[in-house]
C-alpha cells in the first residue's frame, strides 16, 4: 500500500514535470509546488510569468549522452548585442529531474557576449531548462534533453 | 623541389623515425596490443569530446588546482632537513635536474623503476615518500592524499607527450621477475565474476560493457581526474575499483600485487604518450 | 593543502576586444543529500556565490546551488575596457570566501 502511494506521488511528479516541460515553465510550475522544492517552483513562476517563451535565440550546448552525471559540461549562448540598452541580465539553469532543480544563475552586465559555460550534476536522464532574463524584463527559454547513463564499470 | 616532393621527403623521414622508434621499443616479448586491430590506444581516444576538451586545456582540467598546490609544496623546505624538492632537483621543468642532476622530466615515462633498497619496483608515489622520509626527514604523504595526488601529478606531467618506455620483459632486467608476476596477475581470473584483467582489456577493448566502452586499461594518463570521483585519483585506486567491480578483494595501495601489475601495465603501454593529469569519465 | 582557484585572464588586451575568462575552483560542493558510512547526513557545504569585479565594479556573477559539479568551472566573456585589478571571489555557505586577483592592461 505504502508502495502504491509512493508510486502515485512519483507519477504525479513525472506528469507534473512533463506538463511543465510542455508548457515551458509558464503555467506548469504553479501547480507543482508540492513536487519540486518550493523555492525553485516559485522562482520559475516568477521568472517566466506570462512572458516566458521558447526562443531560438537561446542555445544550450550539452552532450547528447553524459559520460558521467557528476560532471556534465553545459554551455549557454544568447543571441544579444549586450549593449546598455539591450542585454541579458540573468541566465538561469534548471535541471528538471534533480532533487532540487535550481542549478546556477549567472548575473550579467552589458559587456562582451552572452556566452557562459559551467559543469553541472544531473541525477538521471532529464531536460535542462534555461531561462534568460533580458534587461526589459522579457524571458527567453530553451530546453535540451541529456541522457545520463548509470552502471557499467565505473570502478 | 616542389611542395609535394618536400612533403613526401618529410613523410619518408617521419616514417623512418617511426620505424626506428618501433625498433627502439621492440622488446624481448611482443606487446599483445601490437597485433590487434587499431593497435595500441589511450583511453583518451574513446573519451567524449567534452571530456577531451577538459583535458586539453589546463585551465579547464579540474585536476590542476591539486597540481598548483603541489607546486607550492615542491618549493617549500620541509622536514627536519629543512630542504625542498627544488633544492635538490631544481624547478619541476628544469631539464638539468638541479643540484642533484635528477630532472623530473622523464620520470613519468619510465617509472616504475627498480629500487635497490627494497629490491622491488617503486612507483612515483613511493619515490616521493622515499625522498620525504630519507632526505627531507619529513612525514610520508598518505597514498591517496591531496598532497600525494598533486605531487604525483606534478612529477608525471613533466613527461607529457613522451612515450612510455619499459624493458621489464628482458630476462636480465631487474624488474623482470616482478613483470612476470604482474603478467600472471593480469591473466588470472578472480572475484565472484571470475574475470581477469585480460577478459575486458585485452579481449574486448572498444566493445561495450553495458553502457560503457571498455578501454585497453592503459596507465599513461595517471594520476587521472575522474568525473565519477570528482577529484584526481591514483592508478592503484583504479585497480581497487576494477577489483571491486568484479567482486574480488581489492589489494592495498602500494601493495606488492599492484606494484607488479603497474610494472606490467607500463610495459603493455610502451610507446603511448604520457597524458598526466588526464581527465576520464 | 590549500588549493587555489585557477583563473585564465590575458595579461594584456586591446580596448574593445572580447576576452574570455575561465575559472576553476577546487571544492567538494557537498550537496547535503549524501550520507556517510554510518548513515548520518553529511551537511551541505558548497560555494554558493561567484563574482568577478574590476576596480570594484561587478562585471559578472553567479549564484550556485548543490547541482553545480564539484570543483566548479565557470567561463564567461567581457569587453576589454579598463586596465586594473580583476578580482574573482568565491563564497561558501559559511560566508567564508576565497579571492584571486589578476591584473590586466588594456591599451
Amino acid at each position: 500500500m505504502s508502495n502504491n502511494i509512493h508510486h502515485m506521488v512519483q507519477m504525479d511528479r513525472r506528469q507534473a514535470l512533463k506538463a511543465a516541460g510542455a508548457g515551458v515553465l509558464a503555467l506548469g510550475f504553479a501547480s507543482t509546488a508540492h513536487a519540486t522544492p518550493e523555492s525553485a517552483a516559485a522562482k520559475l513562476a516568477e521568472l517566466a510569468g506570462s512572458a516566458g517563451s521558447m526562443s531560438d535565440k537561446v542555445t544550450i550546448t550539452l552532450p547528447e549522452i553524459a559520460e558521467n552525471g557528476a560532471t556534465v559540461p553545459v554551455g549557454i549562448t544568447v543571441d544579444s548585442p549586450m549593449t546598455a540598452d539591450n542585454y541579458v541580465k540573468q541566465i538561469h539553469v534548471f535541471a528538471e529531474g534533480n532533487p532540487s532543480p535550481e542549478t546556477i544563475s549567472f548575473n550579467m552586465t552589458p559587456t562582451g557576449k552572452a556566452e557562459v559555460s559551467t559543469r553541472i550534476r544531473l541525477g538521471k536522464t532529464q531536460n535542462v531548462v534555461v531561462a534568460a532574463v533580458m534587461n526589459d524584463g522579457s524571458v527567453l527559454t530553451a530546453k535540451k534533453e541529456v541522457k545520463v547513463t548509470i552502471g557499467g564499470c565505473g570502478g | 623541389m616542389n611542395f609535394k616532393t618536400i612533403t613526401t621527403a618529410v613523410a619518408l623521414v617521419g616514417a623512418s623515425i617511426a620505424l626506428a622508434a618501433c625498433q627502439g621499443t621492440a622488446g624481448y616479448e611482443p606487446n599483445p596490443y601490437d597485433s590487434m586491430d587499431g593497435g595500441i590506444w589511450s583511453g583518451y581516444k574513446t573519451a567524449s569530446v567534452e571530456t577531451q576538451a577538459m583535458q586539453n586545456d589546463d585551465f579547464e582540467n579540474p585536476a590542476m588546482p591539486w597540481v598548483d598546490a603541489a607546486a607550492e609544496l615542491y618549493d617549500k623546505a620541509d622536514g627536519e632537513a629543512n630542504v625542498s624538492c627544488a633544492d635538490c632537483h631544481g624547478a619541476p621543468d628544469d631539464e638539468t635536474g638541479g643540484l642533484k642532476h635528477i630532472p623530473m622530466k622523464g620520470v613519468g615515462a619510465s617509472y616504475p623503476a627498480f629500487d635497490p633498497e627494497t629490491n622491488k619496483p617503486i612507483n612515483i608515489e613511493m619515490r616521493i615518500n622515499q625522498c620525504r622520509t630519507k632526505y627531507q626527514k619529513a612525514k610520508a604523504y598518505k597514498y591517496e592524499s591531496d598532497e600525494m595526488l598533486g605531487m604525483t601529478g606534478l612529477v608525471a606531467m613533466q613527461s607529457r607527450g613522451m612515450e612510455r618506455v619499459s624493458t621489464a620483459d628482458f630476462p636480465d632486467d631487474k624488474l623482470n621477475a616482478f613483470w612476470k608476476k604482474g603478467e600472471e596477475f593480469y591473466y588470472q581470473r578472480r572475484g565472484q565474476l571470475d574475470l581477469a584483467c585480460s577478459n575486458c582489456h585485452e579481449d574486448n577493448p572498444g566493445n561495450m560493457i553495458r553502457a560503457e566502452r571498455l578501454s585497453q586499461g592503459q596507465s599513461n594518463g595517471f594520476p587521472t581526474y575522474r568525473l565519477k570521483w570528482q577529484k584526481p585519483g591514483s592508478l592503484h585506486r583504479r585497480f581497487r575499483g576494477c577489483n571491486k567491480n568484479i567482486r574480488a578483494q581489492p589489494y592495498g595501495y602500494g601493495s606488492d600485487e599492484y606494484m607488479n601489475l603497474e610494472t606490467y601495465l607500463a610495459w603493455r603501454g610502451r610507446g603511448l604518450p604520457i597524458e598526466a593529469v588526464s581527465v576520464r569519465k | 593543502m590549500a588549493k587555489k582557484p585557477r583563473v585564465k585572464l590575458p595579461k594584456k588586451a586591446k580596448a574593445g576586444d572580447i576576452v574570455q575568462v575561465k575559472t576553476l575552483a577546487s571544492h567538494k560542493m557537498e550537496t547535503g543529500n549524501r550520507k556517510d558510512k554510518k548513515g548520518n547526513k553529511i551537511p551541505r557545504l558548497i560555494l554558493n556565490k561567484f563574482s568577478c569585479s574590476v576596480n570594484g565594479k561587478e562585471l559578472f556573477g553567479a549564484d550556485m546551488h548543490p547541482s553545480v559539479s564539484a570543483n566548479p568551472y565557470i567561463s564567461f566573456f567581457f569587453t576589454a575596457k579598463e586596465s586594473g585589478k580583476y578580482e574573482f571571489k568565491w563564497t561558501d555557505d559559511n560566508g567564508e570566501s576565497i579571492k584571486v586577483s589578476k591584473d590586466m592592461t588594456v591599451s
